[in-house]
C-alpha cells in the first residue's frame, strides 16, 4: 500500500499546463526527491498535494483517502504538514507563538473556554507552550524564542517555518525548497535535520535545487520536465539519467560530467 | 506576583474610573457622567472593530447596524404594545415568567410589551443570526471588497430603519423603559441613578476587556493573528480560517449588539443616525487611532474621542473630525499614534539613562509589522 499516491494529475492556469499526467507514489518512511527545472511544476504538485490548489484531473490520496478536493486545514488534520519556497512566518508574532500555531490541530480551545479562560482551556495551553519548545530546541531556536520572527534573518526563517511545521506532528512533511538561501555550513545542517526527521518515523516529500544535498539525503527521486514526470529511480540511476543530463545541460549526455558531481545550484540553460 | 504584572492595566482602568468620577463630583460636574457613560459603551463596539480588524485582520465598515440592531429590537419589543393578553396557556405561561409585562402606556392605558431582559435576548440571538447571514458570504471576500459588503450592509439596515413607520421612521424610537438588572442594579437614564450607571457601564466595559485580552492571548487569539499575517500559511497548519473568521466577525457583532441594547435602554431612546454608515466610520477610526490590535489604546481613544463628540465639542464638523482621523492614522501612522509614541517616549528616556546605548533599539524589519488595513 501506498503512503502517498498521485495519480494522473493535471493541472493548468489559463493556456499554460503547469502538471499533466503526473502520477508517483511516496512509500512510508521515505524520503523522496522532486526535483526538475524551474518551471518544471514542483511547486504546482506541492499546492496540490496540500490543498491549496485542485487537480483538474486526477486524484491524490494519502493513506488509501482521497484527499482531491479537501481544504488545506482539512489535509494538514489528516497528518500532512508543509513548508514553504518563501518562508511564509507569521511576521508580527514571536518565534515561539509561530511555532505554537503549529499546535493549533492538537488542541481545541473555543472562543468560549478561551475567553473564559476554563480551567481544561488553561492546562491545554500550558501544554501547547511546552509542546512548542520540544520543537524549538532541537532546531537551535531557543534562543529566538521571543523574537518577532519579522526581525529574523532568512535562515533562521526556514528553521522557524520547519519547527512550526513539526510542531504539528505530521506524518508527511513536504519541504519546498528548504536549502535555497542557505549558506554552506546552514546547509550541513538541515541535512542532519532532515535526517533526524526521518529517524523519528516522519515521512518527506523534498523539492529541492541543491544536487548535491538531494542525491544525498532522497532514497528516490521524481524529475518533473515541462510539467511531466521524465525520470524516476533511486539517486545513482537520475545521475546518469540521459534524459535528465539533457534537460539540466540543455546539450548531448556525451561528454558531460555525471549529475552528482555538480554540486552547483542547477537552473535551464536558455 | 506575575497575577500582579498581567492585571495592571485592569486595575489603573477601574482606579482611573473612580477617580474620574470623584474628581467630577468634587468640581460639581457630576452630569458629565452622562457623556462619559455613553462613550463607554460605544468604546464596546469599537473593542469588537479590535477584535476583527486589529486581530484578524478583516475590516467591517458595518458595525453600526450592529449596533442599530441591538438597540432598535430591544427598544421596539419593549415599547410596542403587543395588545391585549392573548388566551392560549402559553401567553399565560410567558407572562408569568415575566417575559411579557404589561405597563402603563403613555395614556394611562396598559400596554402588553416584551421585558428587558427578554428583549435583549431576542436581540443577540437576532444579532447572531443576522452576523452568520452576513458575514458567511461577506467574509469570502478580501480586503477592499470584504469592507464594501459591510458598508452596502449597514446602508441597508440604516434605511430599513428609516423607512419602518413602526420602528418610528426617521424619529427612532423613545420611551424606552429602564432595565433592571438585577442586584438592585437597574440600567436608566435617571438621574439619580447616574452614578451607578455609570459604573454600570464600566463594569461592562471591564469584563469585556478581561473576557478579550484571555481570547488575544490564546489558541484563537494566535489563529486569528495568523490569519491576519498569512492566510494561506495559517490554513496550511490546520486553521479553518474561514470559520475564525466568522466567528471573530460574530463576536464583534454581538458585542456592538450589546453596547446597543444597553446604550438604548441607558439613553431611552435610540434614533437612525446610530445605524448610520458614518457611525460605522467612526467606529474605524477610532479602533485606528487605538491602534487596532492595542486593547488598551483603543479603549483610550474610544472613550476620549467619544466623550468629546457627545460633549459637542467638535460642533458641527463631528463626522468630519473622524474622517480627518482615520485619513491621517492610516497615511501617518499605520500602528496607531500611540505606539510610536511611547517608542519615542522610551527612546527620550533611554537617551537620559544610557547616553551610548543607542543600538538596542527596535529590531530591523520592524516595517514588517504595520497592519494592513485596506
Amino acid at each position: 500500500m501506498a503512503f502517498l499516491e498521485v495519480e494522473n494529475v493535471r493541472r493548468s492556469f489559463g493556456g499554460l499546463v503547469a502538471l499533466d499526467r503526473v502520477s508517483f507514489t511516496v512509500c512510508r518512511g521515505q524520503i523522496k526527491g522532486l526535483i526538475g527545472p524551474n518551471g518544471a511544476g514542483k511547486t504546482t504538485l506541492f499546492n496540490m498535494v496540500s490543498g491549496l490548489l485542485a487537480p483538474e484531473v486526477g486524484q491524490i490520496r494519502f493513506k488509501d483517502r482521497t484527499i482531491t478536493g479537501l481544504k488545506p486545514f482539512q489535509i494538514a488534520r489528516l497528518g500532512i504538514s508543509r513548508t514553504f519556497q518563501n518562508p511564509s512566518l507569521f511576521l508580527r508574532m514571536t518565534v515561539l507563538e509561530n511555532v505554537m500555531v503549529g499546535r493549533h490541530l492538537r488542541s481545541r480551545a473555543s472562543f468560549l473556554s478561551s475567553s473564559l479562560r476554563l480551567p481544561g482551556q488553561v492546562r491545554e495551553e500550558q501544554h501547547i507552550r511546552a509542546e512548542a519548545w520540544r520543537h524549538l530546541e532541537p532546531l537551535g531556536l531557543a534562543a529566538l524564542a521571543d523574537r518577532p520572527a519579522g526581525s529574523l534573518a532568512f535562515g533562521q526563517r526556514r528553521m522557524v517555518e520547519l519547527a512550526r511545521a513539526l510542531a504539528t506532528e505530521p506524518e508527511l512533511l513536504l519541504l519546498d525548497e528548504p536549502a535555497s538561501g542557505l549558506n554552506t555550513r546552514e546547509k550541513a545542517d538541515l541535512n542532519q535535520v532532515i535526517r533526524r526527521i526521518r529517524a523519528s518515523g516522519v515521512t518527506l516529500l523534498l523539492v529541492e535545487h541543491d544536487m548535491a544535498l538531494v542525491m544525498d539525503l532522497a532514497d528516490d527521486i521524481v524529475v518533473l520536465h515541462n510539467g511531466t514526470p521524465i525520470a524516476h529511480g533511486p539517486p545513482a540511476t537520475i545521475q546518469n539519467d540521459p534524459n535528465v543530463i539533457q534537460v539540466y545541460l540543455g546539450g548531448e549526455p556525451d561528454g558531460i560530467p555525471p549529475a552528482g558531481e555538480l554540486n552547483l545550484k542547477w537552473t535551464r540553460p536558455r | 506576583m506575575r497575577f500582579l504584572q498581567c492585571n495592571t492595566p485592569f486595575a489603573t482602568f477601574a482606579v482611573l474610573a473612580v477617580v474620574t468620577q470623584l474628581v467630577l463630583r468634587a468640581a460639581g460636574m457630576e452630569y458629565c457622567l452622562t457623556q462619559l457613560t455613553m462613550a463607554l459603551y460605544y468604546a464596546l463596539v469599537v473593542l469588537g472593530l479590535c477584535l476583527v480588524t486589529g486581530h484578524a485582520g478583516q475590516v467591517s465598515l458595518g458595525h453600526a447596524a450592529f449596533f442599530a440592531i441591538g438597540g432598535y429590537t430591544s427598544a421596539f419589543l419593549t415599547t410596542h404594545d403587543f395588545g391585549p393578553l392573548p388566551e392560549p396557556a402559553w401567553a399565560t405561561g410567558l407572562k408569568q415568567a415575566r417575559v411579557l409585562i404589561e405597563h402603563s402606556d403613555l395614556y394611562g392605558g396598559t400596554a402588553l410589551s416584551v421585558s428587558p431582559w427578554a428583549a435583549v435576548v431576542v436581540a443577540l440571538l437576532l444579532t447572531f443570526v443576522v452576523a452568520h447571514l452576513i458575514g458567511y458570504p461577506a467574509l469570502r471576500l478580501k480586503g477592499h471588497y470584504l469592507a464594501m459588503a459591510t458598508l452596502g450592509f449597514g446602508l441597508i439596515v440604516s434605511k430599513i430603519v428609516v423607512g419602518t413607520a413602526q420602528l418610528g421612521a426617521s424619529d427612532g424610537i423613545t420611551g424606552v423603559p429602564e432595565w433592571p438588572l438585577g442586584f438592585g442594579l437597574t440600567v436608566s437614564g435617571r438621574r439619580t441613578l447616574r452614578v451607578e450607571n455609570y459604573y454600570i457601564a464600566c463594569g461592562l466595559l471591564l469584563l469585556t476587556l478581561v473576557l478579550l485580552r484571555n481570547l488575544i492571548r490564546s489558541r484563537v487569539g494566535r489563529a486569528l493573528q495568523a490569519i491576519h499575517d498569512r492566510e494561506t500559511a495559517a490554513n496550511a497548519m490546520g486553521i479553518n480560517t474561514a470559520a475564525y473568521k466568522l466567528g471573530a466577525f460574530v463576536l464583534s457583532a454581538l458585542l456592538a449588539a450589546l453596547a446597543g441594547v444597553f446604550f438604548t435602554h441607558y439613553t431611552g431612546s435610540i434614533s437612525p443616525s446610530e445605524a448610520g454608515a458614518l457611525k460605522s466610520v467612526r467606529y474605524l477610526a477610532l479602533a485606528a487611532a487605538g491602534g487596532m490590535a492595542s486593547l488598551w489604546g483603543v479603549t483610550a481613544m474610544s472613550v476620549i474621542l467619544n466623550y468629546l463628540s457627545l460633549r459637542g465639542f467638535f460642533g458641527s464638523y463631528d463626522n468630519a473630525v473622524f474622517g480627518a482621523i482615520l485619513i491621517l492614522i492610516i497615511s501617518l501612522a499605520p500602528e496607531g499614534p500611540l505606539k510610536p509614541l511611547g517608542q519615542w517616549l522610551r527612546h527620550g528616556l533611554n537617551r537620559n539613562h544610557h547616553p551610548r546605548d543607542e543600538t538596542t533599539g527596535a529590531p530591523p524589519g520592524a516595517s514588517d509589522g504595520a497592519p494592513r488595513i485596506h
